[in-house]
């Protein structure tokens, strides 16, 4: 380890600002006294947030990003355990093809992804609506929901499981009582940041809602009129506060239990 | 029957593993494999009229592409602006990774939960702050005006390659921070200490050592972000302008308001073919490198 290097940690500080003040002129502004989003500051007020409880449009986009964050989080997260499990317990011919085959959809671009799915719902001639949406956040999730369940179950002691059954348990309750205890930690912050990336995901949504906008497209529909974009502002501040709350929640929890090692991360990097 | 793929079943990993991986399978399959399948054939066929698409086989539309001007030069300008965003992203997170690898002591992951903290919060609001800050009425230009070192507000920041550029720069930072971080720590200090040791300079210990053994790190943080920022669509429509405007912009409107899908497949299909290009040109470099190194 080297001692000390005061520039490294300077450099490394201004680099956090430019991480951080961007994301704090949201709030900062959402309690400005003007309609312009300019320096100096001309006066405090809550209003913008009384504005945007008050918008009956919103309550609708919220309730819609809150069903398809629900489902696409529950979905993902029980189609990625499934998967980690295979990965973390056995070897098998074609793991690496399987692997990136899950992994593709974080990896391309996602407006390809929103095109394929948006051609191909069409061509059936069903309607836009928050149905592909959904879908397309499922598939979206999967991978980062399968890397967040590999760390928690790698290491795993699978004799636990072994010892179980050899006792008679059947496969279910062996899951029930031995697995699902010790994967819970895992399994629960899998479903937090799922539902944080359904809930902020913005292009699947612009492509596939149709007229049932989520709260990122409400946000984008908002954003072109300066005299709405007060309010915008408020609901903004609100959902950083909110998405920063559950992601340090599911940090917290996915490294409850786990060696220091390997807690290091939201999500496991895998080479 | 039953009991004897019970017992086959029972004694094959394969089987089992295979059973538990298929509901994702199935998902990729259906959500994504069949889907870009059928984009893919879209991209050859022909919009006859404004609801009307002619099924039979054509590559008209990848001419259409490549002899229109507009397209091929936001091919360019999207593989561009990923080009530089990927350095400079690259460039500015290495040191704090460095940093944090090798001088941080305590707490090691409370400054990695931090540095990533940001990436989580939404990607659409954290390209609108971008445009409070560098808007012609935003805070940068409104602070300089007030502060006297300005009368007009400076133009070119807001609706610009630059505008785009920044945001970029500061949208996907946590993507080229984690595998670079990842591969500076795997590192065994002793090596460093030992290249101290034998008389080379911290100059020359980065250069032989510390730099080659963090490659892995450096394609990962390459490709995860360069794959996504070809593609984006988000920041080149709220801060791109005109100037700004990458392809997927286009791609947007053939499947929008210009309703022309299947040269919008066209045009998908090219932007996925690039980045594939793209992934095996750095992974065979990277092959190469590594192989001299060891």
């Amino acid at each position: 380890m080297e001692q000390k290097n005061n520039t490294l940690l300077i450099y490394t500080l201004l680099y956090f600002a430019f991480l951080y003040i961007p994301v704090l002129f949201l709030p900062i502004f959402s309690f400005n006294d003007a309609n312009y989003m300019s320096f100096p500051l001309s006066g405090f007020t809550t209003e913008h947030y009384e504005e945007m409880w008050a918008k009956t449009n919103l309550h609708k986009a919220l309730w819609a990003s809150i069903k398809v964050g629900v489902v696409a989080s529950v979905v993902s997260t029980t189609i990625a355990l499934f998967a980690a499990k295979a990965f973390a317990r056995y070897k098998f011919r074609g793991q690496n093809i399987s692997y990136g085959a899950i992994m593709i959809p974080f990896l391309i671009p996602e407006i390809i992804l929103a095109v394929a799915i948006l051609v191909i719902w069409l061509s059936l001639g069903f309607k836009l609506g928050l149905v592909p949406v959904t879908l397309g956040h499922i598939l979206f999730c999967t991978p980062f929901a399968m890397l967040i369940l590999i760390a928690r179950i790698e290491g795993f002691d699978f004799s636990l499981e072994e010892a179980s059954r050899d006792l008679g348990e059947n496969a279910w309750g062996t899951f029930y009582r031995v697995s699902l205890p010790l994967y819970l930690p895992g399994i629960i912050a899998s479903l937090l940041l799922s539902f944080i990336i359904s809930f902020d995901e913005f292009v699947l949504a612009f492509f596939l809602t149709g007229s049932d906008a989520t709260l990122p497209m409400y946000m984008w529909a908002q954003m072109r009129f300066i005299q709405k974009l007060p309010h915008v502002l408020a609901l903004g501040a609100v959902i950083i506060v909110f998405t920063t709350f559950i992601v340090l929640l599911a940090f917290w929890l996915r490294n409850l239990g786990q060696g220091k090692e390997k807690a290091e991360f939201g999500i496991k990097i895998h080479e | 029957m039953l009991q004897v793929w019970k017992s086959f079943y029972a004694r094959s990993d394969p089987a089992k593993a295979y059973s538990l991986l298929s509901p994702a399978l199935i998902l990729v399959t259906l959500a994504m494999l069949i889907p870009l399948g059928l984009m893919l054939s879209f991209s050859f066929f022909t919009q006859t009229s404004f609801t009307e698409i002619d099924y039979s086989f054509t590559i008209t539309r990848y001419i259409d592409f490549f002899q229109s001007n507009l397209l091929v030069s936001l091919l360019i300008k999207s593989v561009k602006i990923s080009f530089i965003v990927t350095f400079v992203t690259l460039l500015t997170a290495y040191p704090v990774c460095y940093y944090i690898a090798f001088y941080v002591k305590k707490n090691k992951m409370l400054w990695l939960v931090l540095l990533t903290l940001p990436f989580w919060t939404s990607y659409l609001l954290r390209v609108f702050s971008w445009k409070i800050i560098l808007g012609t009425k935003g805070v940068i230009n409104s602070s300089l005006i007030n502060a006297g070192l300005l009368s007009e507000p400076l133009t070119f920041l807001m609706y610009s390659e630059t505008a785009v550029i920044i945001t970029l720069t500061h949208a996907w930072a946590a993507f080229a921070l984690l595998p670079l971080y990842v591969s500076l720590d795997k590192i065994d200090f002793s090596l460093i200490e030992a290249a101290r040791d034998l008389g080379l300079s911290r100059l020359e210990t980065f250069w032989k050592i510390t730099l080659p053994l963090s490659l892995p790190g450096i394609i990962g943080a390459i490709l995860i972000i360069f794959i996504p920022t070809v593609g984006d669509y988000v920041t080149p429509a709220l801060l791109g302008g005109t100037d700004g405007r990458m392809l997927s912009n286009m791609i947007q409107a053939y499947f929008g308001k210009v309703n022309n899908l299947p040269l919008g497949a066209a045009s998908a299909t090219i932007m996925l073919i690039t980045v594939a290009i793209v992934t095996m040109i750095v992974s065979y470099t990277t092959k190469k490198l590594t192989q001299r190194i060891s």
